[in-house]
């Protein structure tokens, strides 16, 4: 069976993740120990919540060297929400340095007459890599769940995998970069489309050795 | 685009789903997983719960009641009612809520509002606001009320939703103790007043009788939400019936 690591650092719900995983396949372990995260076939990074906690977290927890081990070795590994924004080196939202793994930085939405901020709901999701396996056995520009009032801004345009549009704003909903995924959209939360993009999170997770 | 949402409102009485009409003469409609189950697989965007005992025996049936339906559907769940302290909300949250939903507790302890979504973001906490229009001619608005539409709080709706939007809240849902209940329709006037104030979005409730007053709900009222009981539960509307009407009318919705 797959074993996917969830990264446990107290910040939001993990239940509704692991049961989402278990029901794509695979064997959630909701964990912050770095030998479990290393051992795992894959890596999940939830997280509700605001930037600077989720960093104070991680730093209090040891966890940060962990997930850049995690990330370098190989295996697939999916953010989601926070766990996009975090990756990534500063955000809008807050003062801590972020985990820096990819370039660029997190954004607020800009105001604009009846837009509402947080982008709460569901909205499509816009393909913008060719075969993109997270993205298999889906419709084009499936609905997901989002909820968020910053976005990331990837200085590497070619890793943005999906993006959303709210109001006038087109923003980047999605990355990947090798074996590194990260969504804004909670997957666990979208409903069969959600379940869907899991289960293709957990076959590449069941493939890596 | 961002969809219109349609949410399904599950009043739980100590494990079991109850609705009244005017907040009494509540009736039994059932299992709150199964109807959560059913209403996913009708296309509901989210789902609520609202505790209407939450004495302390219940707290604890909400609580597996969310557990057991974070297991089995995978749509956001938002949980209200009774919700006093931070372990409160944390304790929904681990078992699978996605937000909650406080009333009550935001006028008497207007502070709770910036504690909880510092602490779990502001994304998970929405603001629930009974407002029921003045009698007085020379004074127009809508009035605060809480415990249930029993107690009038003095306060000004629309200064209340602004009030709690800058303390943190997320989300705002908005009933209207004139209109729930009576099936003729939403408060629109009301619904679109608080919308112009605030930039979280507004969850319309109270009133709804059929399709069409969602759809006025959702584009007069400009409301992003529309909350659902009776209509739903007794059978008198489907999910599926509402997104099709609001389709054929040009209202964006997840279908």
């Amino acid at each position: 069976m797959t074993i996917i690591a969830v990264i446990d650092y107290d910040m939001g719900n993990l239940h509704s993740a692991c049961k989402g995983l278990e029901k794509a396949g695979a064997i959630p372990k909701i964990t912050d120990s770095p030998r479990e995260i290393a051992n795992a076939d894959g890596v999940v990074l939830p997280g509700v919540g605001s930037f600077d906690p989720a960093m104070q977290h991680l730093k209090e927890r040891d966890l940060i060297e962990p997930i850049k081990q995690a990330v370098k070795s190989g295996k697939p590994f999916l953010g989601i929400c926070l766990g996009l924004q975090i990756l990534f080196e500063a955000s809008e939202e807050g003062k801590e340095e972020g985990l820096g793994i990819i370039k660029g930085k997190v954004k607020r939405f800009q105001s604009e007459p009846n837009l509402t901020i947080p982008h709460m709901g569901w909205n499509t999701l816009d393909f913008t890599q060719n075969n993109q396996q997270l993205w298999k056995n889906l419709p084009l520009s499936p609905y997901l769940y989002f909820v968020h009032s910053y976005y990331v801004d990837p200085l590497n345009a070619e890793i943005i995998s999906g993006q959303v549009t709210h109001g006038s704003q087109k923003v980047t909903a999605a990355i990947a970069q090798d074996n590194l995924m990260a969504v804004q959209f909670h997957p666990e939360k979208s409903s069969d489309y959600g379940l869907q993009i899991l289960t293709n999170f957990v076959e590449l997770a069941s493939h890596y050795f | 685009m961002l969809a219109k949402r349609i949410l399904p409102c599950l009043d739980v009485n100590a494990g079991r789903v109850v609705k009244g009409v005017n907040f009494v003469d509540l009736k039994d409609a059932g299992d709150p997983v199964e109807l959560a189950k059913v209403y996913n697989d009708a296309g509901a965007d989210e789902l609520v719960f609202l505790d209407i005992t939450a004495t302390h025996e219940a707290r604890d049936t909400i609580i597996d009641v969310v557990y057991r339906t974070a297991e089995q559907v995978f749509i956001p769940l938002t949980v209200g009612g009774g919700i006093q302290t931070l372990e409160n909300v944390k304790n929904l949250l681990r078992a699978g809520a996605d937000k909650i939903s406080i009333n009550s507790t935001a006028v008497k302890n207007p502070d709770f509002i910036n504690h909880s979504s510092d602490r779990f973001g502001s994304q998970c906490i929405v603001v629930a606001i009974d407002a029921r229009k003045r009698k007085n001619p020379h004074n127009q608005g809508w009035d605060v009320y809480i415990r249930g539409g029993r107690e009038n709080t003095g306060k000004d709706a629309i200064l209340w939703a602004q009030e709690v939007a800058k303390r943190g809240a997320g989300e705002l849902l908005i009933t209207s103790m004139d209109a729930d209940g009576t099936q003729a329709g939403y408060d629109l006037e009301l619904t679109h007043a608080i919308v112009e104030k605030v930039e979280i979005p507004v969850i319309a409730s109270g009133g709804a009788g059929n399709t069409h007053h969602i759809y006025q709900a959702l584009t007069e009222g400009k409301a992003e939400a529309a909350l659902l009981a009776s209509l739903l539960h007794y059978g008198h509307l489907t999910v599926e019936e509402i997104k099709n009407y609001l389709h054929k009318h040009q209202v964006t919705v997840r279908r």
